[in-house]
């Protein structure tokens, strides 16, 4: 009970530290959130693109229909393949108008290949998967070319792995600055208090009665700078949805999580400092 | 069972020096005893090795029964729950009443607010302070202060008082008052260690003195009669350390 009125007595003792200490929390996990977030979005859009994911393997002219049929009924059957279509020349042509729309003429009869196009299962349409199969698929003889959009996945799957290492290199270079603002808080907050902890201690308290407010002012520093950066990444992603483009947001364990670090940023920064301090005094 | 029991004790700082060497004596249950001698002599030592601020660099000190060369700092808590001890300038909160300076000793050792309201007021009546609660320390005298420190001593029902010059601060008619009531805690059962430069003081009682100098016991009224003329302290160079 003393312990955590003690605790928020320091916010009131020294209220622009304190709210130094949780504006670099919060500012530490906004950086981790605003990457995070478009990692998020770029795994939603990596999702709903996988759908999509298809391999079209293209058909030697003049192969005989039989060779391809057979080689069907063999891909069918391949673990990985939702579904294999047999698209004939003419009904390429046709597919390539219907997407060209205004250019749809630029394409004469015959010139497109008749193709099989392989649709793979959930859970086998990331870019390695993808590649196995169409290789496998290429080893027909009749199969001319093969082609699933190899660069745009990988592409994408790059891009998310930065959002991901920039956004963790920001967030825990803040997390670092965040840790040290505690500690000078809580270092100040000892000093402060020299008298009092000094009277404290000939009374008989023990260190840990007497460290339990600053680390959970710590603590109370690190939950409010993660509700304030869960907030601003909210805030951002609302802003983003209305003027640009609609964009996910974290789940809610997602959303726990962020603030359970800065708890945790907190908790690291006051216990250091005053398992360090209460040594000096 | 001895309360307190030094044996070839020496305490040696890392900056100052040799503060104290071969000190050996008791303290008993309920004994009041004096600690005199010139500033540096090692007094202030003597009771900081009493209730373990100090450990010793030579020798062991035991306070109910727990070694200081090997308590952990768990045990020095819960040996100094045991103690009351008393500074020269007090040592109160400025920021908060006498009843809440003196409530913190019980708040920090966890005691719960039911039993600490009324041991606070019996406590206040002991030192005759039963109408000055409420006051703030900068409200109330030098003597009336030290006498909020008592209480705040006394008030974990402690073995043994230590007194660290109590009534350095006061002017004589205070230092009369703080001595008596010094003299009716030990009467109630509590032994009370106090160090002091007041001749005075221990010439008008019968108490047990232990005599310092440069750090050495000279003289224990427990052990020997007491000198035909006290010889004047020599002063000393040696500063001692302040708590």
């Amino acid at each position: 009970m003393m312990a955590i009125r003690e605790a928020f007595a320091a916010f009131r003792r020294a209220p622009l530290l304190s709210i130094l200490g949780v504006v670099t929390i919060a500012f530490s996990l906004f950086a981790f959130g605003l990457f995070g977030l478009v990692a998020v979005n770029i795994a939603d859009a990596l999702r709903s693109l996988e759908n999509r994911v298809e391999i079209r393997a293209f058909i030697a002219e003049g192969t005989p229909v039989e060779a391809s049929s057979a080689a069907m009924g063999d891909i069918q059957a391949f673990p990985e393949v939702l579904s294999v279509t047999y698209v004939s020349q003419d009904d390429a042509l046709v597919r390539a108008r219907k997407e060209l729309g205004e250019f749809s003429d630029v394409f004469e009869p015959g010139v497109l290949p008749a193709s099989l196009d392989v649709k793979l299962k959930p859970g086998y349409r990331d870019p390695t998967t993808v590649s196995a199969v169409a290789n496998r698929i290429k080893s027909y003889d009749f199969v001319d070319d093969v082609r699933f959009g190899e660069d745009w996945v990988a592409k994408l799957y790059r891009l998310r792995t930065i959002a991901t290492l920039v956004g963790t290199g920001l967030g825990l270079a803040f997390a670092a600055v965040a840790v040290i603002i505690i500690g000078a808080t809580i270092r100040i907050m000892v000093m402060a208090r020299a008298e009092e902890i000094a009277i404290m201690r000939l009374v008989g308290a023990t260190n840990g009665f007497i460290r339990l407010p600053f680390i959970l002012e710590g603590f109370i520093q690190g939950v409010l700078g993660g509700l304030l950066a869960l907030g601003l990444t909210w805030a951002t992603s609302t802003a983003i949805s209305h003027s640009f483009m609609r964009t996910a947001f974290f789940d809610p364990t997602l959303a726990t999580l962020g603030v359970v670090s800065g708890a945790l940023i907190g908790l690291l920064g006051s216990t250091f400092a005053v398992g360090r301090q209460l040594r000096r005094l | 069972m001895s309360l307190v029991r030094f044996l070839n004790v020496a305490k040696e700082y890392q900056r100052g020096g040799v503060a104290l060497t071969h000190a050996s004596f008791q303290l008993n249950k309920g004994e009041f005893a004096f600690l005199t001698g010139p500033s540096g002599s090692g007094k202030s030592t003597i009771l900081k090795l009493i209730y373990m601020e100090e450990r010793p660099t030579a020798g062991d000190v035991w306070v109910s029964g727990v070694s200081a060369r090997e308590a952990s700092r768990k045990e020095v808590s819960m040996v100094r729950r045991h103690l009351g001890i008393v500074f020269q300038d007090f040592r109160l909160l400025e920021d908060r009443s006498a009843e809440a300076n003196i409530a913190f000793a019980l708040e920090v050792t966890g005691t719960p607010a039911d039993i600490i309201r009324p041991k606070v007021a019996r406590v206040l009546t002991q030192v005759g302070l039963a109408s000055k609660g409420t006051a703030l320390p900068r409200e109330l005298s030098g003597g009336e202060q030290q006498r909020v420190a008592i209480a705040r001593a006394l008030v974990n029902d402690p073995y043994i008082l230590i007194a660290d010059e109590p009534t350095g601060n006061l002017d004589e008619r205070a230092t009369r008052g703080i001595f008596q009531l010094l003299r009716d805690i030990n009467l109630a059962g509590t032994a009370v260690i106090m160090a002091t430069h007041n001749l005075e003081l221990i010439r008008r009682t019968e108490y047990r003195t232990i005599e310092l100098n440069h750090g050495r016991l000279v003289f224990d009224s427990a052990e020997a009669p007491p000198p035909e003329a006290a010889q004047p302290a020599a002063p000393s160079h040696h500063d001692e350390n302040t708590i």
